[in-house]
């Protein structure tokens, strides 16, 4: 085989076919001038049908507020606006393609045309000529002989696209050690999601689960205007007997078998709050990532590779249940510079 | 012939014993909390008609003392609400073992439920059946049950309560047909692997705005037509490809076919 | 009416004086294009990207895309006060206090799906068909990277409003950013204007969504449209069907009519189920907080396969090397399988034509039973596809058919490897066995079920010929040739340049078509035919020396 390759189609321009185009077959409705009415009838009905729909449209529209509910049994309760709607013009816009569609089918002339294709791309003679007319500029431009012209405008050119990079840099801060803390120290007193309740130890039972937040969220919240804290700081509190515990990630974490964890989780950072409370098993809805909240919340199914961080909680003076600090981990996916 | 130096009415002893009868009803009255104190009290025939269906029916895999068998968890302090919740849903008794135990037509009738109930309800303290008062969702709030129900229930029941897979192949049921009680217990006691939410973290309040927006869920419009099961993304993509695309294929075939 | 026509004709006129319009006319208006209805799947592509657009304007005058929170005073009663992004409570006005909103909410989603589902058709269409072979190899890079770009398109569109489900995608997409070696904290840092989820990303996002992706998308539909129409569109081999011709019908005013009508077929389907099935109920998913999540979480179908990916990886695929987390478990999934499959893509035309050595143009198709290697990957890659995408919806299967999740995450993390080369083999001998059978057909004819005996006692069964359209259709194909490695050196001792790669082309080569059935030749042809005459008039002896009535083909 020659080093250029081959030309494996399988004919060449002004070639014959070897089987010629089989003969026109008439249509019906080319033969019958009574099927070429009733199909000049059909296409015209599907037109006049949608001109109706289409003005049944703005009857709907103005006819019916969008609070207006129409019950059709198991088919569900729809807004009559939006189901009307829909129907009208969904039917109207489809008469026309199947009316434009059946006219061609029926009524255009339907005989194959063969036509010529040209050879694609440029020919021989255009391409040399092209290539000539470019040397010829280059060599009026004096591109190649004056080098430092040349190559100052290469060093030019190839920095300018520099700005456009740099003008991204305030797209967000430097991270810094942002990703490795949370709005959780020492004493933040330990509140129910959404009533904002402080939690005493004995308001939880055996399989118990709570979803939970720090006491001072929702302030932080307000004074940063965005959500970032909460999407770190939340956590859940589960109980279980002390001596379901098989271990945990620091000694005394738990007060009295209630442990706290992380919500957020370490595979790419769903929350989690699926709670098995027999198994003690924590489940991501996302990816299945499955987590043994009674041994270490270490990861037990599933793509996620790290233990969901554990919160170490204590009791304070007043009895309500508090952290005793930060997570001792970064929270939420990893990330390069988890360490 | 009494050797007491004080003479006592015949009467004497019968009154004693209604005193105390009438103190431990009282001192009883006053330790439990006010919800079970509504809860009407289970007759002693109640007691032990749960007591003997328990031995029949119950027994075999929770122990004759409840105590819990290799095939059964233990009873003792799981109250009448769980009783209730599992036994008139139909969950117990178990009819095969399973990973879980599905709701099915009910074995006992309500009469029967509560005396089982009100049975395992004297073996140790636990949650009672909610009143009816406790039921009323008349001052729920159902923007905020929705937000609680996102918060502690769409996990696992999906966000429209139709249920969602767990781990090996158990499963949070659907809601859809789900009675206030039913929700009620279940939050209380935590069936199975659901975890329980007691009222010193999950409220009565906060219970029946859930309970609110559940009963919404149920009942809820689908303002954009068939709602495919509410299941998200998998059956709209199915919708689309087989209802869309395929409808759209036919179209195709229909312009490109020959004309007789 | 003939005002209307003359006064269009001055007009033109006038026009014409000043652009060519007469002569573009002249070149196109009577352009041939031919029938199949596997050549309309672009066209649905097409139509849904234009109703993508006219939809998405619409939904741009009421959309406001912003993360500030407001408090809801709207229709939907079960979020009355609640907190929510401005981005959600506008999609929520749309839904329910603007008529004919949810309407065009819903015609817009629709449309993403069609879109995307009728672009992988046609990329499979186009695919086995080696339509994609010179001189539209750079039509192909095109269309692929339209599919690429309408993942992120779509992404960006169902993330807009806000809502749970989609809020919870975001989440994932910026652990996935974050896994990035060495520069993925930066980049999410800069993409969300901070921590995650920061108040920038849903403005941003809407900027990509509709000012930056549909202006590429734009500018490469119309490249892809100008180089069809430049190239003139391929066609099946067939009777009359040559490299160099093509049969069909004009432009005006059969596919004005034909596409034409099409598009409002589409746009009519996607009214219809606009109006009739709900689709992304954002109102019920509740507006997006970081800390809640819904059971069966998945994104959008065409992201599927990438979740699927993303849950079948198994546990603890992370290391520490050098003092930094390396995190296997989601960046080889989420980025570089995609990576190396786009890549594949992209690149398979070139591959081909490297291993074919063929240079010349392909105006006809390829059946795809005559390219079996192709049609076997093509096969295979679908299959790939197909498991991934199954397990993307791993717990709803397992809630649907009372199965555990685990199980079907073990089935597919079995499955990926073992059943494409299944695929890739069953689909080759099938293919094979079609190629066989057309020889057969061509040569011998197909069976007529009717048994004749010949003089010396011989059943034979009687062949009809095919006819001549079926014959062309056979004697299309394009017969690859097996390519021989050249002598190690020439006749002077010199070693022959570039050996090495021309020795593996020759494996590649002989793996694709070492087992191709030949196409008949036409002495083989000749002689068959004899041979049939043979038979043919043995037949009318037989029938006329026992004096039955000749059947009606035999005449």
């Amino acid at each position: 085989m020659s080093d250029h390759g081959t030309d494996l189609a399988t004919t060449e321009h002004g070639d014959e076919p070897q089987f010629p185009l089989p003969p026109h077959h008439a249509r019906l409705s080319d033969t019958d001038p009574r099927a070429a009415k009733a199909a000049e009838m059909q296409v015209a009905i599907m037109f006049g049908l949608s001109a109706v729909l289409t003005i049944a449209f703005v009857v709907v529209y103005f006819a019916f507020p969008t609070n207006h509910f129409l019950d059709l049994g198991p088919f569900g309760v729809v807004q009559t606006s939006n189901f009307l709607l829909g129907i009208t013009f969904g039917l109207a816009v489809l008469l026309i393609g199947l009316g434009a569609i059946q006219w061609a089918k029926k009524l255009m002339a339907d005989e194959e045309i063969i036509d010529e294709r040209h050879p694609v791309g440029s020919p021989q003679a255009d391409q040399d000529a092209a290539a000539a007319l470019f040397q010829q500029g280059v060599d009026e431009s004096g591109f190649v002989e004056r080098k430092i012209v040349r190559r100052t405008l290469i060093g030019a050119l190839a920095l300018f696209p520099i700005p456009l990079v740099v003008l991204l840099k305030d797209m967000g801060p430097m991270p810094g050690d942002s990703l490795d803390h949370t709005i959780w120290h020492k004493g933040s007193r330990i509140v129910v999601d959404v009533t904002g309740k402080p939690i005493k130890p004995e308001d939880l039972d055996i399989g118990t689960l709570v979803a939970a937040s720090p006491e001072d969220l929702d302030k932080v919240q307000e004074v940063e205007g965005n959500q970032n804290a909460r999407a770190k700081a939340s956590i859940i509190l589960v109980r279980m007997r002390p001596d379901e515990i098989k271990s945990q990630q620091g000694e005394n974490w738990d007060y009295e078998g209630i442990l706290a964890f992380s919500k957020i989780c370490t595979h790419v950072g769903c929350p989690i709050a699926l709670y098995q409370q027999r198994t003690h098993a924590l489940l991501c809805p996302c990816h299945q990532s499955t987590f043994d909240l009674s041994d270490s919340g270490k990861v037990v199914f599933g793509p996620a590779a790290r233990e969901m961080p554990q919160l170490p909680i204590t009791v304070d003076s007043d009895g309500y249940l508090v952290a005793q600090s930060d997570f001792q981990q970064p929270v939420g996916p990893s990330f390069w510079e988890r360490s | 012939m009494t050797s007491s130096s004080v003479r006592r009415h015949r009467a004497t002893g019968l009154v004693v014993l209604l005193a105390a009868l009438v103190a431990t009803g009282v001192g009883y009255a006053a330790v439990t909390g006010t919800a079970q104190a509504a809860a009407p009290a289970a007759t002693q025939t109640q007691v032990d008609h749960g007591r003997q269906l328990f031995l029949e029916g119950c027994a075999t895999c929770h122990g004759m003392g409840a105590q819990g068998t290799q095939e059964g968890p233990g009873l003792i302090g799981v109250g009448a609400a769980a009783v209730d919740f599992q036994v008139s849903t139909g969950r117990m008794p178990l009819s095969t073992p399973a990973q879980q135990a599905p709701r099915k037509a009910p074995v006992y009738n309500a009469e029967e439920v509560a005396a089982l109930a009100a049975y395992v309800a004297t073996l140790g303290p636990g949650p009672s059946i909610p009143t009816d008062s406790e039921l009323s969702t008349n001052d729920a709030d159902l923007a905020t049950g929705g937000t609680l129900f996102r918060t502690n229930c769409a996990q696992c029941h999906n966000f429209a309560g139709r249920g969602g897979a767990l781990s090996d192949g158990r499963y949070a049921p659907s809601l859809m047909n789900a009675t206030p009680r039913e929700i009620f217990e279940a939050m209380l006691t935590g069936p199975q692997n659901m975890p329980n939410f007691p009222n010193t973290t999950m409220g009565i309040q906060q219970k029946q705005d859930i309970i609110k927006y559940i009963e919404h869920l149920q009942t809820a419009s689908a303002p954009g037509g068939l709602a495919l099961g509410s299941y998200g993304p998998v059956t709209e993509g199915v919708a689309a490809w087989t209802l869309g695309l395929g409808l759209l294929l036919l179209a195709a075939v229909w312009i490109g076919a020959k004309v007789r | 009416m003939s005002v209307i026509v003359k006064e269009a004709g001055k007009a033109i006129s006038r026009a014409d004086e000043r652009a060519p319009i007469s002569s573009l006319a002249k070149a196109n208006l009577r352009k041939i294009f031919p029938d199949h209805w596997s050549f309309m799947l672009g066209e649905i592509a097409l139509y849904s990207f234009i109703i993508l657009l006219l939809t998405g304007v619409y939904l741009t005058i009421w959309f406001k895309p912003s993360m500030n929170e407001v408090i809801y005073h709207g229709s939907y009663a079960p979020l009355e006060g609640i907190p929510m992004s401005q981005a959600y409570a506008s999609a929520l006005n749309i839904s329910f206090d603007v008529r004919g909103g949810l309407l065009i909410r819903q015609i817009h989603h629709w449309a993403a799906l069609f879109f995307m589902a009728a672009m992988i058709v046609h990329m499979f269409r186009i695919f086995f068909t080696g339509a994609f072979r010179k001189p539209r190899e750079f039509n192909w890079v095109i269309g692929g990277s339209m599919v690429m770009i309408g993942l992120l398109e779509g992404f960006a569109g169902y993330s807009l409003p806000d809502d749970l489900l989609s809020g919870v995608g975001v989440r994932i997409v910026a652990g996935i950013i974050e896994s990035v070696p060495v520069v993925g904290t930066y980049l999410m840092f800069f993409i969300f204007g901070g921590q995650y989820p920061g108040s920038d990303f849903i403005p941003r996002l809407y900027m990509v969504h509709i000012l930056l992706m549909p202006a590429i998308l734009l500018a490469l539909v119309g490249l892809h449209l100008v180089l069809i129409f430049y190239h003139k569109h391929t066609q099946y081999p067939g009777a009359g069907r040559t490299n160099t011709n093509v049969v069909g019908y004009p432009l005006f005013p059969v596919y004005t009519a034909k596409a034409g009508g099409f598009f409002f077929v589409v746009f009519g389907i996607a009214g219809l189920m606009g109006g009739l099935v709900t689709i992304n109920p954002i109102w019920a998913y509740g507006p997006y907080v970081p800390d809640q999540v819904t059971a069966g979480s998945q994104p959008d179908w065409y992201i599927g396969f990438l979740d699927g990916l993303l849950r079948a990886v198994p546990s603890g695929l992370e290391t520490y090397w050098f003092g930094h987390t390396w995190s296997w478990n989601v960046f080889i999934p989420a980025l570089v399988v995609p990576g190396i499959l786009f890549t594949l893509l992209l690149g398979y035309p070139f591959l081909e034509a490297w291993v074919t050595g063929d240079t010349g143009e392909h105006h006809l198709l390829d059946r795809p039973r005559n390219n079996p290697t192709r049609t076997a990957i093509g096969v295979m890659a679908i299959t790939f596809y197909g498991v991934l995408i199954l397990n993307g919806a791993n717990d709803i299967i397992a809630q649907a058919f009372s199965v555990s999740f685990n199980s079907v995450t073990w089935f597919t993390r079995v499955a990926i490897f073992v059943l494409p080369p299944l695929a890739f083999i069953a689909t080759r001998r099938f293919c094979l066995g079609l190629q066989r059978r057309d020889r057969e057909l061509l040569l011998h004819g197909r069976e007529s079920g009717q048994i004749l005996r010949l003089p010396h006692g011989e059943f034979i069964e009687v062949h009809t010929p095919i006819s001549d359209v079926e014959k062309a259709k056979i004697l299309g194909k394009v017969e690859y040739p097996v390519l021989e490695a050249p002598a190690e050196t020439d006749e002077n001792g010199v070693a022959t340049p570039g050996l090495k790669g021309k020795k593996r082309r020759a494996r590649w080569s002989r793996a694709y078509f070492g087992d191709s059935v030949a196409k008949p030749t036409p002495e083989e042809i000749a002689e068959a035919e004899h041979h049939m005459h043979e038979l043919h008039d043995h037949e009318v002896h037989e029938l006329e020396e026992s004096g039955k009535s000749l059947p009606a083909h035999m005449d």
